[in-house]
This record gives C-alpha cells, sequence and structure tokens, in this order.
C-alpha cells in the first residue's frame, strides 16, 4: 500500500466521521427567525446564570410561581400581594384554619388543547406528595392532608394542622394529569418536554445553552406581546456582560460591579430588586465559644453592617438584622443594632472574656476563636466572611475564615461557623421556623446554628398556626426581639439584586426577590405583561 | 490498492473485541467503585439549591428512591443486567433517559472531535515536514518551540485565552453554544461558525503532538540510506520529502492516531464546559459531580470503546502501512 494510500484512508475515515456527526444532528423543525434584538419588543433574549434541573412542577419547577410555562392557583403581584390565577378567587378558609377551599376558573385549557379540572390540581399535589417522587421541595407541602375535588371546578385542601401560610404556597404550578401522568414522573419526557396553561410554550431546550419559549396564543390571561422568549444560560458574569454589550441579549442579572459599567448607556436600564437574600453566620450552639451568650451579643453589636452594605455591595443592599429586612411589614421596628464596639467589649469584660496583652481574649483558658467556613469559590460570601472576621478581630475575637466544598462543610455545621445565605419573601414563617426551630436542629441545612430556644420555638408556632395577622405580627416580633437578646446568628446584609435590560420596554417592575433568583425573579417575573417602549 | 488483507484485518478485530468485554466490565465496575468512594452525595447533588431548603423527610425519602444506600456492587450489578437487556437506565442529573441523553448529544460530540482531530492531524503532519526539511532553521525552531509550548497549555486554558481574543476583544467569533442566542435554528452556516472557535482550540491542542512526532520521523528518514539515495538519483526535492521521507516517517504517526484519543475525549470534556458545547462531555462532568451512576458509567463505556477503536484503527493502519508488522496483535 502506497503513502497515498495511507493518506486516503485517514482522510476517508475523519470524512465519515465528520458526516455521521453532521446526519445525527440535524434539526429541520426549527423555524427560521434573524432573533436576537429586534428592537421592535416583540424577542426578548435574557442571559440567566443557572438553568432549571426540570420544568416539571411534580419535580419542583417553578415552585415559587413566575413558571412562564404554567399556573398556579394563585399567582402574586409586584407588591407581593396573592392574586386568584387558575382559581378564580381566594380561597375560602375555614374558622381553624385548616380546610382551604378553591373555585377554578372556567374554560383555561393547556397548551395540548385539553381543558384544566380540578382532577389536574388533585394529581398534581397528590403526585408531589407521593413517596416516590423525587422533589427535593415536597417538604413544603408538608401540611398538606388530603386534596379532593368536587366537582370538575372547586378544590378543598385539608391539612395537619392550621397553617396560615398555606395560600402562599399554592403557586406552586399545576401539571396536566393527561400528560404528566404518563411515564415515570422522576425521568417522564415531561421534564423535558412540558405542557401547561402559562403564557408561554418551550419551543426548544439545549441543556446548558439555552430555552426558547414562545407566546402561548390560547393563555387565558391574554397573549402575550414579546412573542419569543430565550432564556440563555451564561454562567460566567464577565461573558455575561459582554454579550449584553454587543447586543446578543436584551437582558441579563449582574453583579454591582459589572451593572455599573452600563450607567452612561443610553440604551440601558439599570432595575434593582430589593429581596429576602441575606448573608449570615451561623454560631452553632455546641460549640463553646459561639455557643456563649456573651460572644454572641458582642458580635452582634461588634460588625459593621453599614459599611459592608456599602463596601462589599457597592451600597446595593441593606444592613441585615434578622432574617426579616427592615423595610417588610414584618419587621419588628427597634430592633435595629446600631454598631458599636465599646459595648461590645464592655459585654465581653462583663462576662470574664479577658485580654490583657489586647489580643484574643479568653476565659477560663480557653481562647475566643473559632473557625468560619464559607463555600469555596463564592466571592461575595468570602468577602463578607472576611470584614467580619476583621470586625470580631477588633474586640478580640478570632475568627479563623476558611473556604470548602458543601461536602467539606457540611460534617462541621455543628462544630463551626458558616457563612450562610437563604431568604423567601413570600411569608416569614418560610425563613424562621426552619431557621429557629429547635426541633429541626442539624437537619439537612435546616437550623445550621442548631438554635434552640423555648421562647423562639412557641412564637414561631403561634405565628404559623394563627389566622390574625395582627396576633402572628406579634409572634414575629417577639422572634425578633429574642434574636437580639441571643442571636444564634450575626444577619450582616440584606443583598439587591440588579439587572440591566435594553430600553426596549418600559414600566418593567421586579417583585421583593428571594435568595434563590432564577426564571422567575428579575423584572422578566411578568414578561407575558411587557409593553413595547414604541 | 487492491487486495487489502480483509480477513487477516477481520480477525484482528474480532480479537479485539473479545479482549474488549473483560475491559468494559473492569472499567465500569471501576466507575461505580470511585464514584461510592467519592465525598458527593447524590441525594445532595439531586436536590440541589432546592437541598437546602428541603426537608430532613424530602432528603430522607430522596435517598431511599435514588437507592444512594445500596452498595456500589449491587448497584453496578442491577445496572450491568439492565444493560444486557437493552435499558440504559435513568439519569438522574438530567431526569431523563440515558439513551435520551446521550442520542440528543453524541453527534455534537463527534462533529467536534472529528474537525479537530482532522485538523490536527492535517496541520500536524504539514508542520513537521516544513520543520524536518531543514532542522535546526527559523521555521524548525518557531514551531517547535511553540508545539512544546502548546505541549504544556492545558485546554481548557487556551479555551478562554481563546474565548477572550476572538470573541471578548476582536469580536469575531462567537464565545459559546451552537448557534447565535436568539435563534434556534440549526442551519449549517451557524453550526460551522459556532464550531471553529472550540474545534480549532482542541486541534491546537493536540496538533503539538504530531507537528514533534512528524518532524522526528521525517526527519530521521531524510538521513536514512535510501532517501539519500533518491536525493543522489536527483530526484525533486519534494518528491524526496513527501514520496520517501514522510512515507517512512509517518509510521509513528499512526500509533499516535490511536494513543492521542484519550487525550483528545478529556480535552472535549474541557473544551465542551467552556465553549457550552450541548455534547456529551459537557454531560460527563454533570454526571459525575451528580454521581449519577446510569449516565456515568455509559459515558465511561463510550469513552472507554472510542479509546479501544482508536487503538484497533491505528494497529490496522500500522499494519496496512507496514506489511511486516501485520495483524496479529
Amino acid at each position: 500500500m502506497s503513502v497515498r494510500g495511507i493518506r486516503a484512508a485517514v482522510s476517508v475515515t475523519a470524512a465519515a466521521a465528520v458526516l455521521a456527526g453532521a446526519a445525527a444532528c440535524s434539526n429541520p423543525d426549527a423555524d427560521d427567525d434573524s432573533g436576537g434584538s429586534g428592537g421592535d419588543g416583540a424577542t426578548a433574549v435574557i442571559g440567566v446564570a443557572n438553568e432549571p434541573d426540570t420544568l416539571s412542577p411534580l419535580l419542583g419547577y417553578g415552585k415559587d410561581g413566575n413558571s412562564k410555562l404554567f399556573d398556579g392557583l394563585l399567582a402574586r403581584t409586584a407588591d407581593m400581594e396573592l392574586r386568584p390565577a387558575l382559581a378564580r378567587a381566594l380561597p375560602e378558609i375555614t374558622d381553624d384554619g385548616t380546610t382551604y377551599t378553591y373555585k377554578l376558573r372556567d374554560g383555561v385549557t393547556f397548551s395540548d388543547g385539553e381543558p384544566f379540572t380540578a382532577a389536574d390540581v388533585v394529581f398534581t399535589y397528590e403526585t408531589i406528595l407521593d413517596p416516590g417522587t423525587n422533589n427535593p421541595s415536597k417538604g413544603d407541602l408538608e401540611a398538606v392532608d388530603s386534596v379532593e375535588a368536587e366537582g370538575d371546578d372547586t378544590v378543598v385542601f385539608r391539612l395537619k394542622y392550621p397553617y396560615a401560610a398555606f395560600a402562599e404556597r399554592t403557586v406552586l404550578p399545576i401539571a396536566p394529569e393527561h400528560a404528566a401522568g404518563k411515564g415515570d414522573v422522576n425521568t417522564g419526557a415531561f421534564n423535558t418536554e412540558p405542557i401547561g396553561t402559562g403564557p408561554y410554550v418551550l419551543d426548544n431546550w439545549r441543556k446548558g445553552e439555552k430555552l426558547t419559549f414562545s407566546a402561548n396564543p390560547g393563555y387565558w390571561g391574554g397573549k402575550p406581546k414579546v412573542k419569543k422568549l430565550t432564556m440563555a444560560i451564561i454562567a460566567d458574569d464577565d461573558i455575561r456582560a459582554t454579550r449584553l454589550r454587543s447586543g446578543d441579549l436584551d437582558g441579563a442579572i449582574l453583579p454591582p460591579n459589572l451593572a455599573k459599567t452600563f450607567a452612561e448607556d443610553d440604551d440601558k436600564q439599570t432595575v434593582a430588586a430589593t429581596t429576602f437574600d441575606h448573608r449570615a453566620v451561623t454560631l452553632p450552639t455546641d460549640n463553646p465559644v459561639t455557643g456563649d451568650l456573651a460572644i454572641r451579643r458582642a458580635l452582634d453589636v461588634a460588625v459593621d453592617r453599614d459599611t459592608m452594605v456599602d463596601k462589599l455591595l457597592e451600597g446595593r443592599g441593606k444592613a441585615a438584622y434578622g432574617p426579616v429586612p427592615t423595610d417588610s411589614e414584618w419587621f419588628a421596628k427597634g430592633t435595629e443594632r446600631p454598631y458599636d464596639t465599646a459595648k461590645a467589649e464592655k459585654i465581653l469584660d462583663d462576662a470574664g472574656w479577658r485580654a490583657d496583652d489586647g489580643g484574643i481574649r479568653e476565659k477560663d483558658g480557653r481562647r475566643a476563636s473559632f473557625t468560619l467556613y464559607y463555600p469555596s469559590g463564592d466571592k461575595l460570601r468570602q468577602e463578607h466572611a472576611l470584614a467580619f472576621a476583621g470586625d470580631a478581630k477588633k474586640v478580640g475575637i478570632e475568627a479563623k475564615v476558611e473556604s470548602g466544598t458543601w461536602e467539606v462543610i457540611e460534617p462541621r455545621m455543628g462544630e463551626d461557623a458558616v457563612l450562610a445565605g437563604g431568604g423567601s419573601p413570600a411569608d416569614p414563617d418560610f425563613d424562621l421556623y426552619p431557621m429557629l426551630n429547635s426541633e429541626l436542629a442539624g437537619q439537612g441545612f435546616n437550623n445550621m446554628a442548631s438554635y434552640d430556644n423555648p421562647d423562639v420555638d412557641t412564637a414561631l408556632v403561634e405565628g404559623r398556626e394563627s389566622g390574625d395577622k395582627a396576633e402572628r405580627k406579634r409572634a414575629y416580633d417577639k422572634v425578633q426581639q429574642e434574636l437580639t437578646e441571643n442571636p444564634g446568628y450575626i444577619f450582616l446584609t440584606h443583598i439587591d439584586h440588579i439587572y440591566v435590560v435594553a430600553d426596549t420596554w418600559r414600566g418593567l417592575t421586579t417583585q421583593v426577590e428571594p435568595h434563590e433568583h432564577g426564571f422567575g425573579s428579575g423584572p422578566w417575573w411578568n414578561v407575558e405583561s411587557w409593553q413595547p417602549a414604541k | 490498492m487492491t487486495g487489502l488483507p480483509l480477513a487477516p484485518m477481520a480477525r484482528m478485530a474480532g480479537r479485539r473485541l473479545l479482549y474488549a468485554v473483560p475491559v468494559l466490565l473492569a472499567v465500569t465496575f471501576g466507575v461505580f467503585a470511585i464514584a461510592a468512594a467519592s465525598p458527593f452525595d447524590p441525594v445532595k447533588a439531586y436536590a440541589g439549591t432546592a437541598g437546602f431548603s428541603a426537608s430532613q423527610e424530602a432528603l430522607d425519602q430522596l435517598r431511599d428512591s435514588l437507592g444512594a444506600d445500596d452498595p456500589f456492587v449491587t448497584r453496578w450489578w442491577d445496572w450491568l443486567t439492565g444493560v444486557v437487556t437493552g435499558d440504559l437506565g435513568e439519569s438522574t442529573s438530567m431526569r431523563q433517559p440515558v439513551a435520551d441523553v446521550i442520542g440528543e448529544r453524541i453527534g455534537w460530540t463527534v462533529l467536534l472531535c472529528a474537525v479537530a482531530f482532522a485538523v490536527a492531524i492535517v496541520a500536524g503532519t504539514l508542520l513537521g515536514v516544513l520543520a524536518a526539511r531543514r532542522r535546526g532553521g527559523l521555521l524548525d525552531r518557531a514551531v517547535t518551540s511553540a508545539a512544546y509550548a502548546l505541549e504544556a497549555a492545558p485546554p481548557f486554558w487556551l479555551g478562554l485565552l481563546a474565548v477572550w481574543l476572538f470573541a471578548l476583544q476582536l469580536d469575531a467569533l462567537p464565545a459559546g453554544g451552537l448557534t447565535d442566542t436568539g435563534t434556534d435554528v440549526v442551519s449549517f452556516g451557524q453550526v460551522a461558525e459556532h464550531v471553529l472557535l472550540p474545534a480549532s482550540v482542541l486541534a491546537v491542542s493536540q496538533m503539538p503532538w504530531f507537528v514533534l512526532y512528524v518532524r522526528q520521523g521525517v526527519g530521521d528518514a531524510l538521513d536514512e540510506d535510501p532517501v539519500r539515495g533518491a536525493r543522489s538519483r536527483g530526484l525533486a526535492e519534494r518528491t524526496v520529502l513527501l514520496g520517501h521521507a514522510l512515507r517512512s516517517g509517518l509510521l509513528p504517526v499512526l500509533t499516535l492516531i490511536g494513543t492521542r484519543v484519550p487525550e483528545l475525549i478529556t480535552g472535549a470534556l474541557l473544551i465542551e464546559t467552556v465553549f457550552s458545547w450541548p455534547g456529551i462531555a459537557a454531560a460527563t462532568v454533570e454526571a459525575a459531580t451528580s454521581v449519577d451512576f446510569p449516565l456515568l458509567a455509559a459515558l465511561t463505556v463510550l469513552a472507554t470503546a472510542a479509546v479501544l477503536l482508536g487503538n484497533l484503527l491505528s494497529d490496522l493502519l500500522y499494519g496496512l502501512a507496514d506489511p511486516r508488522v501485520g495483524f496479529d496483535g
């Protein structure tokens, strides 16, 4: 065989492989659309950092609403008030707070033309609560005892205990029984080819790259003006900013420092969302240093929250004194703690934590020193951790800052402090109960500090079970008061989320946002209602 | 080129196939063992960010449902018996059957790797011959030192550098994805434009090996008697170089083709991640960190099969190019 033969063989092999590859990838069904920022407002291309694991509500997609593809029984307004969606009115609640009755909207159909009925609601909730369904958020519905349909247009939820925040849970998207009931709930086709009643239908999902949606022409709430919506998954902040600048994207979520670079652009608007997204240091009860009341109270007034907001967040946020932000109606007025190192030192001196040489304090031969973990790669938490450690050092307490993956951190959470983040705005119960209830100590990521305060436990149950808002407010005020007396967590900041969007649309709003902010957050929370500027 | 020794070639392929069975068994068993020993918790990985607010009861149910507490030997055996009956199992990280995950993605990976490999071989051979023609010359020194430098550069770093230069600074090529963000159309033009950067980076990361092997092979061949004989007969330099020196200098390159396949796969792993290329390599990273046993095992089998095929291919080519070697291996 000649050299030419060898070369021919090599090139034939390579060419065959190329052809096989090309043949396997043809995608003939996509229609032609030049896309990008057309400027007329009929298409929107949005850059987000994360993509959902699944598009099935049965496995947790869109559980907090604004899912684009689906609707819940209820939805939230820009002011976070509940409004009817697939239900035609807010639920009727019995006096004991354990029965919720929803009347359903007539004439709603799924995007495949099948009618929406009470059976779909029952199917959705029962499937989520089924032990074989791999939905990690099913604990949200823990209070549900039974879900029953009465006729085609009424659904009755019976609860195990009175749960005042239950209506907030029913923004959960409803899946069609006829489509989602086929195949395996955990891995079936519905996870990637969803059918819903929502304002958009899914055109295509290329995992790791983007999801494309088009307006649902038969949407019961009216056809959206934005006819084509693309969610591009771009994990890197700098690349997302560059693609926004080049016009490839119409909008994106950006960290404050990158959002600032668009401030001078005439054709871009910056939208900041207030949030419940807090950063806090857990103080494990079982650690003799962080479990000490004097140490806790001293740290609580020794951290300079305002400087953190200015320096770490470029002013885009607020000082945090608990999970409830200071501008929430649930915030207990008067529980703000001013930065006061003199007070911190006095608390420590009085309690017997002393440092003769002006270094790290000691008491009974124990140094006031503990380890503070932050999840590696999270720059914002790293900066918070270092700022916290710097402030603690000034009053003679040592926080040794270390980084680790969650696999490293999790087994140490009972002993070492962690720079934690979280927050969900819909109801104070959602944050306070799992974070502070002593029964949930050390369970998963609930109550990471193993906080244990009987007064708080009682108040948490009162707030959860009472149907009277004033009574609930009193209970949650009590919890926040207790947090100033015995801080099990040092809350540092609430972080604003910053979005930059092309000037193509007017009147953009945001909701109050949770810690996890995916498609459902940002100015595109209600993209179906966006109005072109011209 | 008549008379390909088809029968011995088929026998060799058959022998290799038999040999592949125990290799694949051992490799998948190893994958299950390593995944089980890794610090990643499949339940936490499955729950993702929802896991931070999940109740203990929900996490326990997940653990049970995912079979995360079963010993890995049991899981391996379940997986193996499933595969024998044609069921590749279901991917927990993608919430899809494994066959669907692979079906959707493998074409794009084959395309990327094939383009990159073809470019690496052709360009590598060309540069190698040019460098060997005048060893120690300016071109040779430039090519050789560039090759050594690139050999040491990790592909993901080259990828990030390319994104920075061509996409961010020059805005000449798209930074990632299969098509432009605003369009769904998978047209030839779109894909060609988007494959250019990742394939070039992958090719450049593979090229040094071919350059250096060809340069060495051709350079040595230039000193051999047959080549000197050809020169002395007054044959054209071009004929000497391509017809004589390259022919014998190419032999080691054939071996290289097979041995570069594993490197190509790991390179693709990193390149696909950097460029958001929707191939199976990007899925491998996800499967590994999620301890997604069925997907991980299937992808490992694919990678192993690619390596074995690469070796077979290079042995077959070698046998064809140099009949003294034969097909007995």
